[in-house]
């Protein structure tokens, strides 16, 4: 578990790069008070979509790489897409009183990211299988 | 400076979420979601904490809460592993997952962000 200092080191780099896409597209596309926050909604769909290619095609052929999943799906995609933006913007929604925004942007975001991450799985084992 | 802290929250956030993870399936059991779930309910507390305090700076939020906790925190493994239960015929434990992230994830992050803003 702990001897494994290259799959954290992956992480961390993977992370690094991924949460930094993430500020710059929040820093260019920003949201009005009440409505869905746009930025986040798209990091966390496209993650998903990203992540089901990714390990539709990698895990097959690498089940046991030691860094490939740690760069690439814990570090750069777990860190482009987040829970704990999605989970505070919704409660400002609702403290807002915007509460159908609320119920919608959770509803978009878990519905929408497994959506997302069964579509990416079928598209990448669909390109892996040619 | 902003993307420096940014990054530098993430390096730390990113192989904390790792470890939780390798951590639940040595106790757990490959394919748990302990880990996951661990870091999405700590991460949003932890937000909710800081986005509910009235003058932070900016430099802190870039650091803690855009970097540590946006990295900590995922919806990808999120979104893969209720995927990965569903095809394992285990849709009852893809349901409680959901359910289980929304509820303590949301319940933590509103417990952090009322709490401070009182």
């Amino acid at each position: 578990m702990l001897p494994d200092v290259i799959g954290y080191l992956a992480a961390a780099v993977g992370g690094a790069l991924g949460a930094l896409a993430r500020w710059g597209l929040g820093a260019a596309l920003t949201s009005p008070a009440g409505a869905w926050p746009a930025a986040t909604l798209l990091v966390n769909l496209t993650g998903c979509l990203l992540l089901g290619v990714l390990l539709a095609v990698l895990l097959p052929r690498y089940p046991a790489h030691p860094w490939l999943r740690p760069l690439l799906a814990t570090g750069l995609l777990g860190g482009w897409t987040t829970y704990s933006a999605f989970a505070v913007d919704t409660v400002r929604l609702a403290e807002a009183g915007a509460w159908g925004a609320a119920a919608g942007y959770v509803l978009a975001s878990v519905v929408g990211g497994v959506l997302a991450v069964a579509a990416g799985l079928l598209l990448g084992r669909a390109v892996a299988d040619r | 400076m902003t993307p420096l802290l940014v990054a530098l929250g993430a390096l730390v956030g990113a192989p904390l979420r790792l470890l939780a993870d390798r951590v639940a399936v040595a106790r757990r059991g490959p394919g748990s979601v302990a880990g996951t779930l661990a870091v999405n309910v700590v991460g949003s507390a932890v937000l909710g904490v800081l986005l509910g305090l009235r003058e932070v700076p900016p430099a802190v939020l870039a650091l803690v809460g855009t970097g540590f906790c946006g990295t900590l925190t995922t919806f990808s493994s999120f979104g893969w592993d209720v995927v990965r239960l569903v095809e394992e015929r285990a849709v009852l434990r893809a349901a409680g997952y959901v359910t289980a992230t929304l509820v303590l994830g949301l319940g933590s992050a509103a417990a952090g962000y009322l709490l401070v803003r009182g």
